[in-house]
């Protein structure tokens, strides 16, 4: 701003592209081509018509039909709890090997950091097959398991593609730890331990909280990963969704879309306004 | 990072051996295991019904050769690169409109882009689905206008432009890339964005009072600066296209199938687990190539 509030002239200053009509128009066309499908999908799923493209007028049919559809339910909660349990697991693996990777030198260290970015960098398709296999032939996870411990090859599978995302996250609030801290607290006479639980977990935290937020959005948005792993009993909810779009584009399908659409973004956002980040701060 | 300086792990062995366990397991069993068995069945055939066979042949890796193989893993490419480069010259401008605007605006449009990045993969195509289709807005639209327009030149007697016939706009190559680039979208403005917005803007100021106009200014000095974002940009986008499975399945027809959807294909309805393990091992070495490209380009642009 301080570029521009230098400059004499009252036109907007040279560098003021936004205020510029060709770059406003290529930007609210990119944001046209973003957001009309998604708003017509969220329109559409009140629309009181089957075949769904002439507004008939408005109707909630379509949510009470999804909030009473079994499949879908057990299909959300089962998302959920694997969402739950997979972030819990992540956050303590990723913090600890973010710790690692911050505090010490140790030989393989490369290594190390080599395999941690195997799930940024390997497509979907080639981690969800490898876990097919895992899960069917190595180690076949027993399919009659009672509820929540049948969801363990799919909790397994997330941990292991979310966590390196959230060690990643939580390392970089830790390069703004200061190190005099912990040498206070050392000499003031804490133990090691001590000094890593209250000392550098509660500088963590805000890293912690976005890693598992990050963690939490990755396991419920996963389809590809979670399509392969998944049984007949362990359905999640866009597993679930997949199998209904496949057939046909059904008002059904929008309010389903249209809730998980509601729920990540209300997540995303409550987790960046506790945060208390750059982005949070100034757009929320 | 520069001031923390990292203490040798022998210094505190017991916290070393703590943090390092759990993430080194995990790792090993269920990350690196199961992908090293994948590598290993490349080199197998099925044998009757379920069983696999590792004898050491490269008889997959011959059949993944085969020219229909090669010109899907070849289409994918194709589509992958198609979909970046249109994502680079629309994402540009939007980067860049972000990054030179005011403070307040600035949080406004980078939430702009981030939000249809925190919604579903899987609703977005589908979004894209009920959009495209025969039946869907776009021809309804298309077809409201027609029609208008048809009414109003025979009103005025001057042609007669019969029936509208909807476009074909969905089970189609035209519909993938379409979709890759909806899908991919903010991932190139993202990195674009961070890089643009960490450049000296005297440098720009300097350039436009010595006489370069906007175009030179940005062709000259804006793109060789954002050079690093660039590169990461068009590696975030080109590495998730190329593998693309979902877009590809909802959006493409017979012949757009990406070399994700040959894979998938091979471990469920075809059932040759060692053919699919070859192909989704050539797809990890072009992602791996792509990346060894990037990293040679960004030293040149100047370290973070």
């Amino acid at each position: 701003m301080a570029d521009t509030a230098r400059l004499p002239k009252p036109k907007p200053g040279p560098l003021d592209y936004l205020a510029r009509w060709p770059l406003r128009l290529w930007v609210a066309g990119t944001a046209v081509f973003l957001y009309a499908p998604l708003i017509t999908l969220m329109v559409f799923s009140f629309n009181n018509s089957r075949r769904n493209i002439v507004w008939r007028g408005f109707t909630l049919d379509y949510y009470g039909q999804v909030l009473q559809d079994e499949s879908l339910q057990h299909a959300f909660v089962n998302s959920l709890t694997i969402a739950l349990v997979s972030t819990v697991l992540s956050v303590i693996l990723g913090a600890a090997t973010a710790l690692l990777l911050w505090r010490f030198r140790f030989p393989f260290k490369a290594g190390l950091e080599g395999a941690l970015s195997i799930p940024i960098v390997v497509p979907e398709i080639c981690m969800g097959v490898a876990f097919l296999v895992f899960f069917t032939k190595v180690v076949p996870w027993p399919t009659a398991l009672p509820w929540p411990l049948n969801l363990g090859a799919i909790i397994i599978a997330h941990v292991s593609f979310s966590f390196s995302f959230v060690a990643s996250v939580v390392r970089a609030r830790l390069a703004s730890f200061n190190r005099e801290m912990e040498e206070a607290a050392r000499d003031l006479g804490a133990s090691e331990w001590r000094t890593l639980m209250d000392i550098i977990v509660p500088h963590m935290q805000p890293g912690l909280f976005a890693g598992g937020l990050l963690a939490f959005t990755l396991s419920l948005d996963d389809f590809v990963i979670t399509f392969f792993t998944s049984g007949p009993d362990t359905i999640t909810f866009p597993v679930k969704v997949y199998s209904m779009i496949r057939f046909s584009v059904t008002p059904e399908v929008n309010a389903a879309s249209t809730l998980l659409i509601v729920i990540t973004v209300a997540l995303t956002a409550i987790a960046l306004r506790l945060q208390g980040g750059d982005a949070g701060r100034d757009a929320l | 990072m520069a001031e923390n300086v990292e203490e040798p792990w022998s210094r505190s062995k017991g916290m070393f051996a703590s943090l390092l366990a759990g993430p080194v397991v995990f790792l090993f069993l269920f990350l690196l295991a199961p992908l090293a068995i994948i590598w290993g069945y490349s080199f197998g055939h099925t044998q009757g019904l379920k069983e696999i066979v590792v004898d050491g042949t490269f008889g997959n890796y011959a059949h993944a050769l085969n020219p229909l193989y090669l010109s899907i893993l070849l289409k994918s490419f194709v589509f992958a690169v198609l979909t970046t480069g249109i994502c680079l010259v629309v994402g540009f401008p939007v980067a860049m409109a972000i990054t030179f605007a005011k403070p307040q605006s600035r949080a406004w449009l980078l939430l702009l882009i981030m939000l249809p990045f925190w919604t579903n993969l899987l609703i977005r195509t589908y979004a894209l689905m009920a959009v495209l289709r025969t039946q869907g807005y776009v021809n309804v639209l298309l077809g409201f206008l027609w029609g208008g327009l048809s009414h109003a030149l025979a009103t005025l007697h001057l042609a007669h432009l019969g029936a509208f016939h909807p476009l074909d706009l969905l089970y189609n190559n035209f519909a993938v890339v379409l979709g890759l680039v909806y899908v991919q979208l903010p991932f190139m403005v993202l990195p674009l964005y961070s890089a643009m917005d960490r450049l000296d803007r005297s440098l720009l100021e300097a350039s436009l009072d010595l006489g370069a106009g906007h175009l030179r200014t940005l062709f000259q000095v804006v793109v060789p600066l954002a050079m690093p974002g660039i590169a990461s940009g068009v590696l975030v986008t080109l590495i998730p296209s190329l593998g693309a499975f979902l877009t590809p399945d909802l959006l493409g027809g017979v012949d757009s199938q990406m070399i994700a959807n040959v894979i998938e294909r091979q471990f469920k309805a075809a059932n040759d687990w060692p053919f699919g393990a070859a192909l989704s091992f050539l797809l990890m070495y072009v992602t791996f190539a792509a990346i060894a490209l990037q990293s040679m380009f960004t030293p040149k642009g100047g370290r973070r």
